[in-house]
């Protein structure tokens, strides 16, 4: 089987994020492969140690996301494909998902295509449903549990209030949470191997598509006042009655 | 386009629309100005005449209802292709819709088959003097304000439930029902819906519409009584870390985190809760921060407005007694 796994590269959570004058985020040096990503390689990884196949790990993002597709490849996925194009800086969602499209499609048929739940960075969790949607294939999105028998896929999703199984034949594309599977820690052969695994780089051009129309712009962007240092005490046998009334003071109960 | 009216998909729970979907009309009212508020009612079954009355209540004049043909609307491209349809007989300026993972696959949907942008985990949306929208939202923890607009298509904005109050239309409406058509794709067919299980309700109140959270961390070792009478005390919602979901202490649906849902509420208490980054990036956008903790370096400290060293099994059963001395006397 033939899996295509979507991988970001993002700015580290822990790191000093921020919004450039034109609303995009700040690409630079403490960039990662999106951690929930980490559980979508994993899951193809999985699968087509299963099934015999291969993984092509997919990233749209400037030079430096080449890194994702690598931390990919040394966790297992065959080859990587890199679009990257001066044009789509500050490439909304839709239009991240209109290019990821058009490299899949450029892949070549595909059983499965696997994202990750979300990206850390937008958190908007949109982009497997555009993705989807353009691909027109069948989704089954938020998966905590997947397994692929014959030409269907099944999974196990938690969604607000309830729990589904769900089933579709392939080919689909599922997103999977963190609940999926814990992501293998690559051993040292597997990250020398990840070196001298082939990783194509495409422009628009190559791909024969151009940049997509925005769709949504940013007005404004500014950072919050941090939040000022709060009162913290230590419990010397009042440290409930200091809690409530803390509460009762400010008005909360 | 002044009198174009707004489409608003609501969410309902029991056949009664959902406390956020009525916070969601409310902000359709204000984008609507003079032009009517619609609703967009996805089920197996209609509205019935108290649904039509709450909807009535917060100023719908028309609840579109898609045929469904048994189809699941849980499921993002039936929700996306009947809703669609409504887009389609109604020709609304907006479509409005509440930020819950199934909201944003839906706006993601129509995002696509509309051709429009979409703004999802907004705060607020108001109408620019061009007519288009100016629609707020916070970025990376909500360390950041952002203002966005959409520049293609019919706007598809999602709001975050307690961004908006809801607030009664000042003129209840009798809203008419209309049956909607909807001509669904092989897509929206393929997925099987094998089987599907709701969770019973634990409280009254569910943790993304609470003005008040309490949530468990691992230091409450799985005990949580104090935390859930705490939360009773204050009318709030119980909310877990995931150490907590991951130890099988608590549901899925109910962790706080960048995995699990985000809460603003006015008060949140983190109990026993170290303030890891996956979870702080859920409840950081909070108004005040509370927190309980036996270690004196836990991060959440460096967010709290007010914290308390100490152990949570001594600490809030005081303070809950503290609290009820309070409310007797």
């Amino acid at each position: 089987m033939r899996i295509v796994v979507c991988v970001k590269h993002v700015p580290d959570v822990q790191s000093d994020r921020a919004l450039d004058d034109d609303g995009r985020t700040v690409r630079g040096l403490d960039d990662v492969l999106n951690e929930l990503d980490e559980n979508a390689v994993e899951a193809a990884v999985s699968l087509v140690e299963e099934h015999g196949g291969e993984v092509v790990a997919l990233t749209m993002g400037p030079d430096d996301a080449e890194d994702a597709v690598r931390r990919a490849l040394q966790m297992g996925a065959d080859r990587g494909v890199h679009v990257s194009d001066d044009a789509l800086a500050g490439a909304d969602v839709l239009a991240t998902a209109q290019v990821l499209a058009a490299a899949v499609r450029a892949v070549g048929p595909v059983d499965l295509v696997v994202t990750g739940m979300a990206s850390l960075d937008g958190l908007t969790s949109m982009l497997p449903t555009a993705l989807a949607g353009l691909l027109d294939l069948p989704q089954l999105t938020l998966a905590s549990e997947l397994g692929v028998t014959g030409g269907t896929v099944r999974v196990r999703r938690e969604i607000g209030d309830a729990v589904e199984v769900l089933e579709a034949p392939l080919p689909a594309l599922v997103s999977v949470t963190d609940q999926a599977n814990e992501p293998r820690y690559p051993a040292f052969k597997a990250i020398r191997a990840a070196r001298k695994k082939p990783v194509d780089t495409w422009s628009l051009a190559d791909l024969g598509v151009v940049a997509p129309a925005p769709a949504t712009a940013v007005l404004s962007a500014e950072p919050r006042p941090a939040r000022e240092q709060g009162r913290i005490v230590t419990d010397s046998g009042d440290g409930g009655e200091q809690l409530a009334g803390f509460l009762i003071e400010s008005r909360l109960v | 386009m002044t009198h174009a009216p707004v489409l608003v998909v609501v969410d309902h729970q029991n056949g009664t629309p959902t406390s956020p979907s009525t916070e969601v009309l409310t902000a359709a009212r204000a984008v609507a100005g003079e032009g009517p508020v619609l609703a967009a009612w996805l089920g197996a079954d209609a509205p019935g005449a108290a649904a039509l009355g709450e909807l009535g209540r917060f100023g719908v004049s028309t609840v579109h209802v898609p045929e469904l043909g048994g189809l699941s609307p849980q499921l993002a491209p039936v929700a996306t292709e009947a809703v669609a349809a409504v887009v389609a007989a109604t020709s609304p300026r907006a479509v409005l819709l509440v930020s819950s993972y199934a909201g944003k696959e839906l706006a993601a949907g129509l995002a696509v088959a509309l051709g429009s942008g979409a703004v999802v985990d907004a705060d607020g949306v108001e109408v620019r003097a061009d007519g288009s929208l100016a629609v707020a939202k916070t970025a990376f923890a909500a360390t950041w304000d952002t203002v966005c607009t959409v520049t293609a298509g019919v706007p598809v904005v999602a709001l975050r439930p307690t961004a908006v109050t809801a607030e009664p239309a000042a003129q209840a409406l009798d809203p008419q029902v209309a049956p909607v058509p909807v001509s669904f794709s092989d897509r929206a067919r393929a997925v099987t819906v094998v089987e599907r299980t709701e969770y019973p309700r634990t409280g009254e109140i569910s943790l993304t519409e609470a003005q008040t959270v309490v949530v468990g961390g691992r230091g409450t070792d799985g005990d949580f009584t104090a935390v859930e009478e705490l939360a009773a005390l204050l009318g709030g919602a119980v909310g877990a870390t995931r150490d907590v979901t991951d130890e099988g202490w608590r549901e899925h649906s109910a962790q706080v985190g960048q995995t699990g849902v985000t809460v603003a509420p006015r008060l949140y208490i983190g109990v026993g809760v170290s303030g890891a980054v996956h979870h702080t990036v859920g409840m950081q956008a909070a108004q005040t921060i509370v927190a309980v903790n036996t270690d004196p370096e836990a991060p959440i400290f460096e967010i709290a407005d007010f914290g308390v060293v100490g152990d949570a099994a001594e600490v809030l059963p005081q303070a809950i007694e503290a609290l009820r001395r309070h409310r007797a006397g």
